[in-house]
């Protein structure tokens, strides 16, 4: 009998793929008791990575929690798709303050249940790339410092998206956005600018530091799970896709995502106290052109061709391929 | 018990007492005696399971308490000057939140150019942010209003400033009877939240409101307000049935019956305007004064009660609505608006200047017998200001005005021009 043979590229989700794994192993979405922190029918745009990755995010805080959890919100896409009153998406205690104060809003709430000797309530705050590594990065500095009991994950989509895409300090090298337009010189933001939070985290020494990415949820959920085993300030950076802001097809979220991770210029690594302890080896690296060519935001780099852009470009993803020791060392 | 304390002392005595779940604080002077020594009382384990958190910055300050007074906890910080419009936007945000937090405000001047010392440059900054504000005479109202400020915000769910004048009061050594514990649980019933971030019954709380509903939920906080109009004399008296003694209520008049002209002011000066009222009655004048303990919500009816047969008000005020003049006036014409009663502008005590009372009393018989210009200010030294306005004419690069002043009255150590 003809037959087809079908590639999983990721077991445990909620298709078919899931029942290749044990009980166990299965996502907290693959699951029947899946708790929907964020419930269907808030106003994100097709495909955005940013609700897909807070779902599975604190969908597994949730389990990991048995649902006693307070989530803390920044400013930003994901506070305005989710809670516009009456409407809210949230099925968790949620409380949003301000654009740049989520990390010590949930300092506070910490405080408020050591104070009333609460150990059973876990805390998160949330917030996008700018939040997180501009406008709240002195609270989110001061958080990580004192190990408040905190677990901060930040949503990249590498600019500020709800504004209607301005450039953050997230924002890679040589992308358009409409406050770094291509045109002029070198169009598109600057090569060599910019910070890196993960190893800014890292820096503070904080208990628990991870990359995760909307293109392996299996993981995400895994390192989320694992950073409410810990007590103290952790960090999870998630790299979530934004079909608006980079021009991308909302059916290609995955697949974009995906091939940041596998041409090294979105590693995915977990630290405890400040030291590397592990990251997901890329099977084959990819030319960052593939990864590039998919979103409009570089369309500059093509028409025509830039091969300074590319080729620094590429440097940077093999140099994170270096550091992080990402591929199989050649013998 | 009466002791001889310094203000900052007392008033971290009192929040003590008060039971307080979370601090977090930002050092600032004058507001620093304050919160080093709460830090030591949590230390030392006196307030129980208090947590004390040192922050990054008076913005993640009020931050922290955002979010421990939305989870349940009752919470205080301190700070004054450019501390509090670090913090503006989360000042806003609290108050919009309606959430019960206390702050001591270490009143002020704000720069530039930078000046530590005392006037209410800084609450009036926040006067509009929907905080109850309420200003304290001497160090016994500043402590006796911090108690009454976590009642009367718990019991409204709205935050209270309390402002005490930096250095003035914050350094200053009097005679204060601190209350006991017994006497602070018998006023200041347990938190109980109107809202809470709760697992077993969740709440979004701070979600976007569009033009639908805004202006509905503003009116509430505005309502919250006037409703503070009557809770706050009620718990002044409510004070008075536990620790005998008179503190706060929205306004205190002195020797305004009959008064002709009635002089009215925001915290310590108030002192020297009771001293200028008594030399002035000996002399014959027939003159009042009015002690506003209440800025926000603002007192319009009480004000216009106790004053209303007066011919002039002289509003003493140590703020500037630069461009326009005076804040605290501007709401007394308001608040008098159909009676013929003249309403003065004097602004007074910018930076730390000393208000004499001498100047006080000159200042008076000038308004009574020529009026005074709109606004007054007090004891400016004006053949200064017209050598520099007059340099500045002639010269396009006449360099730093505060530098240029500091020569032109000749101060220690300045290079002549
Ligand atoms: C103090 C302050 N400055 C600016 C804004 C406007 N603002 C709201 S959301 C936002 C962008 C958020 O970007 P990011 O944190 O990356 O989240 P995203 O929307 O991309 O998910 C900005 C600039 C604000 N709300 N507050
Ligand atoms: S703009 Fe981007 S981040 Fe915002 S909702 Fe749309 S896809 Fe998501
Ligand atoms: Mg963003």
């Amino acid at each position: 009998m003809p037959y087809q043979r079908v590639k999983f590229y990721q077991t445990g989700t909620f298709t078919v793929g899931n029942r290749l794994l044990d009980e166990s192993n299965r996502t907290v979405q693959a699951g029947m008791d899946r708790t929907n922190s964020l419930n269907s029918g808030h106003r994100a745009c097709q495909g955005c990575g940013e609700a897909l990755g807070a779902r599975y995010a604190l969908d597994a805080v949730m389990r990991a929690t048995h649902q006693q959890m307070v989530a803390v919100n920044a400013t930003g896409c994901l506070e305005v798709f989710s809670s516009p009153y009456p409407e809210s998406a949230w099925q968790i205690p949620w409380l949003h303050s301000l654009f740049g104060n989520a990390p010590a809003v949930a300092s506070g709430v910490a405080a408020a249940l050591r104070a009333k000797g609460r150990k059973d309530v876990r805390v998160i705050a949330q917030g996008g790339d700018g939040a997180t590594v501009d406008i709240g990065f002195g609270c989110l500095s001061g958080m990580f410092e004192r190990n408040d009991d905190v677990l901060y994950v930040c949503y990249d989509n590498e600019a500020y998206m709800n504004t209607g895409v301005q450039r953050s300090g997230s924002t890679p090298p040589r992308a358009w956005t409409n406050t770094t337009q291509a045109v002029g010189v070198d169009p598109g933001n600057p090569m060599g600018i910019g910070k890196n939070l993960p190893r800014i985290a890292m820096a503070h020494g904080i208990p628990y530091v991870a990359t995760a990415s909307v293109a392996d949820l299996h993981d995400l959920e895994a390192k989320v799970t694992k950073a409410m085993n810990f007590r103290g300030a952790r960090y999870i950076h998630i790299h979530v896709p934004c079909p608006l802001g980079w021009k991308s097809d909302p059916a290609h979220t995955i697949k974009v995502a995906r091939l940041a991770v596998e041409s090294g210029l979105f590693p995915l690594i977990e630290a405890e106290g400040g030291e590397v302890t592990d990251r997901t080896p890329i099977r084959k690296q990819v030319p960052v052109e593939q990864y590039l060519e998919l979103q409009g935001r570089f369309k500059h780099l093509f028409h025509p061709r830039d091969e300074r852009a590319l080729e620094a470009i590429q440097a940077i993803a093999d140099a994170n391929i270096h550091r992080y020791q990402l591929l199989p060392v050649k013998a | 018990m009466k002791h001889h304390i310094e203000g900052s002392q007392a008033v971290a005595h009192a929040i003590a007492l008060c039971r307080p779940e979370v601090m977090a604080c930002y050092p600032i002077s004058p507001q620093t005696h304050i919160v080093e020594t709460l830090s030591r009382k949590v230390k030392a384990g006196e307030i129980g399971n208090c947590q004390f958190l040192n922050v990054e910055s008076e913005f993640g300050a009020l931050s922290v308490l955002i979010g421990a007074s939305a989870m349940g906890a009752r919470t205080y910080t301190a700070t004054t000057s450019q501390g509090l419009l670090f913090m503006a936007e989360a000042v806003y945000n609290a108050a919009g939140l309606g959430l019960p937090i206390v702050m001591t405000i270490a009143n002020r001047a704000i720069g530039a150019p930078i000046n530590i010392w005392n006037d209410h440059s800084d609450s009036m900054s926040m006067r509009d942010a929907g905080w109850i504000q309420l200003f304290a005479e001497d160090n016994q109202e500043a402590v006796d209003l911090h108690i009454q400020a976590f009642r009367l915000a718990e019991e409204l769910s709205c935050p209270v400033m309390v402002c005490m004048d930096g250095y003035i009061l914050t350094h200053a050594y009097e005679v204060v009877d601190l209350p006991t514990q017994e006497q602070v649980d018998g006023y200041l019933p347990a938190f109980e939240p109107v809202q809470v971030l709760d697992p077993q019954d969740p709440v979004s709380i701070g979600a976007m409101v569009g033009p639908e509903a805004f202006a509905e939920v503003r009116y509430l906080a505005h309502d919250k307000h006037l409703r503070a109009l009557e809770a706050i004399p009620r718990l002044s008296q409510a004070f008075q049935d536990i620790f005998q003694r008179r503190s706060g209520g929205l306004l205190k008049a002195y020797h305004t019956d009959e008064a002709e002209t009635i002089l009215l002011a925001l915290g310590s000066v108030n002192g020297t305007i009771k001293d200028a009222v008594d030399d002035l009655r000996k002399e014959g004048w027939p003159v009042g004064s009015l002690a506003l303990c209440a800025f926000r919500p603002f007192p319009s009816h009480a004000l216009r009660h106790v004053v209303q047969d007066a011919k002039r008000i002289i509003v003493f005020e140590k703020d500037l609505a630069v461009g326009k003049g005076g804040i605290v006036s501007s709401d007394v014409k308001m608040a008098l608006r159909g009676l013929p009663t003249i309403v003065d502008t004097v602004i007074a005590g910018l930076g730390g200047r000393p208000i004499p009372k001498a100047s006080v009393i000159n200042t008076v018989k000038q308004a009574c017998l020529e009026g005074l210009e709109e606004p007054h200010f007090l004891d400016l030294n004006w053949d200064a200001i017209n050598r520099e306005l007059t340099r500045q004419q002639a010269q396009r690069r006449s360099g730093p005005t505060a530098e240029n002043i500091l020569r032109e009255i000749g101060a220690p150590g300045a290079s002549p021009i």
